[in-house]
């Protein structure tokens, strides 16, 4: 009886509450409301297809795990392409791209303040570019016949003596999306670091060399990244969302999904082969949620590195 | 060595002590803009330089009949580029507008107020840092269906007004307002949104810019709406026709390439004059970035 009394009385004080202090629920309404329709419905409908067969015609079927075990076991092109090549690109990509990215900032950090402007406005504009917008100035640079900028250089160079068809090769595509996707990935998060890096108290250095630091290796592992945890971590998030963000850059590049003997395939690639061309949704949610696993997984890791509350 | 040189980071002048950062900055940074400045000199070259063999990178008579052929260019459905760029310019107009409105609403009851659920939410938000908008494509595409929102103008809109790093930079450039200034205006009988529209926007338009240069990016350069959510072709952007340019053409028509580096040029330079203009607000928020 009691007890339940305090239910009641709790309940009452959160209506109560609420109707007397309705703004902030006002003020977070729209956000919130808009959030959950694209982006929270969406990740709960991808897990809940993923234990379905759907093809868009029909109502979703329940099957089980089926979807994954045909992932594993059964999906060739998976195994064999996509997935060693989403863990190489993202590995180049993700952590290469990062340490650039610090390594650039830290640089930046040591020079003075205009040409400091001028050149990270240089190093960061690629990434406004949005790598398949874009595309097109690659294709034009990696253009496979003797007129593609590339091509004509190392003829000239004799280094090459026939034109290579650099976008439709398998032995070359997933290179070129590594240097595309590098030369694009200096963004937010280089921004951060670079900011991370000026707000430092200049007074830590000073102490440090006085307690007995002895050279510039040492300020940057003692002094620097220790002093900018918070955005050492927002720049590794920002990492790799984008790598998986920019995935899509080897069917942009080549014109053709799955791309040239599923050199550049990616999973995201398979992921709109399936959706979108093939319309088997339920086996194409199942792979993106594989994907926002991974995602959350290295995610998760540079939490343990970096974040202050495990 | 051992003792402290003073002033390394962050130095005011020039000292010979920096030479050996720019030997490997400048060439890098040319390197990285190269491609850039390929693409503003490819757009002004006339048809035969083009194609020119050997292809040459710099432009010797500069012309703008790339643009005019852009411009009088028709979609095969015969819809004209200006169609594309008017669509582009107002969907990016109230996608920045309305991602400030919301995001700065909710990063202010988010860090100033107290309500339930308020940790939740942010925890939430902070997750979706992570959040790969193109894995869930499939299902993203079936509620936008079940909403009704396919070959509706606002799908190009309403998807994009939530950017979970918008908000999260805003509620942290927040948190640095002092509550005092808060607690004096409630004292003079101000009421939340008088607090907001008064105290908190004007004092937080560093985090305003940098929600508006990202949102401006996510509409921009956005492909996937046009192709994925509109069938009808006169209410698609710029960045998609752009798209099917360059594949229609596939590099093999010589005016195609023309237009394809003359409509690159004019997606990107947008980008860098928003960026130019906002950049040292942006860099005041970065400051405050860091997830702690």
């Amino acid at each position: 009886m009691k007890n339940n009394m305090k239910k009641i009385i709790e309940k009452f004080k959160v209506v109560h509450q609420f109707l007397s202090h309705k703004s902030p629920y006002l003020f977070v309404s729209p956000y919130v409301l808009l959030f959950i329709t694209f982006i929270v419905i969406p990740v709960l409908a991808a897990i809940y297809l993923s234990f379905t067969y759907f093809n868009t015609v029909k109502s979703p079927d329940f099957i089980g795990l089926l979807n994954y075990i045909q992932l594993i076991t059964n999906d060739q092109e998976f195994m064999q392409h996509v997935l060693p090549n989403t863990i190489k690109y993202a590995l180049i990509v993700g952590p290469g791209g990062y340490m650039l990215g610090f390594f650039l900032a830290w640089s930046l950090s040591q020079i003075p303040h205009r040409l400091r402007t001028i050149l990270a406005l240089v190093i960061y504009s690629p990434s406004m570019t949005a790598g398949i917008a874009m595309a097109v100035i690659w294709r034009i640079i990696f253009s496979g016949d003797h007129t593609g900028y590339l091509n004509a250089f190392l003829l000239n160079l004799n280094i090459i003596e026939q034109p290579i068809q650099w976008l439709q090769s398998p032995d070359h595509l997933m290179n070129i999306m590594i240097v595309v996707s590098l030369w694009g990935s200096m963004g937010v998060g280089f921004l951060a670091m670079l900011a991370g890096i000026l707000n430092i108290d200049q007074e830590l250095y000073e102490a440090a060399y006085i307690d007995g630091m002895k050279n510039r290796w040492q300020e940057v592992f003692y002094i620097t990244i220790p002093s900018m945890k918070p955005q050492m971590l927002f720049g590794a998030v920002m990492a790799i969302v984008n790598t998986f963000n920019i995935g899509g850059i080897g069917v942009a590049l080549s014109g053709a999904n799955p791309t040239p003997q599923y050199s550049g395939q990616l999973i995201v690639n398979h992921i709109e082969d399936y959706g979108f061309i093939r319309f088997e949704m339920g086996y194409a949610a199942a792979v993106s949620v594989v994907l926002l696993l991974i995602v959350y997984y290295f995610s998760k890791v540079s939490w343990r590195l970096f974040g202050e509350k495990g | 060595m051992g003792a402290y040189h003073g002033n390394r980071i962050n130095p005011k002048k020039f000292h010979k002590s920096q030479i050996k950062f720019l030997m490997y900055l400048l060439p890098l940074s040319i390197f990285m803009a190269l491609p850039l400045i390929f693409i503003v000199f490819h757009a002004f070259k006339p048809l035969d330089e083009l194609f020119a063999f050997p292809p040459r990178f710099f432009v010797k008579n500069p012309t703008l009949i790339n643009f005019k052929n852009l411009f009088s260019n028709t979609s095969t459905t015969g819809i004209p580029m200006s169609r594309y760029l008017f669509n582009s310019i107002f969907v990016t107009a109230l996608v920045m507008i309305f991602s400030i409105i919301i995001s700065s609403m909710a990063g202010f009851a988010l860090s100033k107020m107290k309500f339930k659920f308020k940790a939740l939410i942010f925890e939430i938000n902070t997750i979706a840092l992570m959040f790969v908008g193109i894995a869930v494509g499939v299902p993203r595409f079936l509620v936008i269906k079940e909403i009704g929102l396919i070959d509706n103008f606002f799908v190009h809109v309403l998807p994009l007004l939530t950017i979970p790093v918008g908000l999260f930079l805003i509620k942290q450039f927040i948190d640095q307002i002092p509550n005092s200034l808060i607690e004096a205006a409630k004292i003079d009988g101000a009421s939340d949104f008088s607090i907001y529209w008064r105290i908190i926007l004007p004092l937080i338009k560093p985090a305003l810019a940098t929600v508006a240069i990202l949102s401006f990016q996510s509409v921009w350069n956005n492909i996937e709406t046009s192709s994925l959510f509109i069938n009808m072709d006169s209410k698609r952007t710029l960045a998609f026709y752009m798209q099917t340019l360059v594949t229609l053409n596939n590099n093999n028509t010589v005016a195609g390439q023309g237009m394809a580096a003359a409509s690159s040029l004019i997606m990107f330079v947008p980008n860098l004059i928003i960026f130019i203009i906002m950049q040292r607000k942006v860099m005041d928020t970065m400051a405050h970035s860091g997830i702690k």
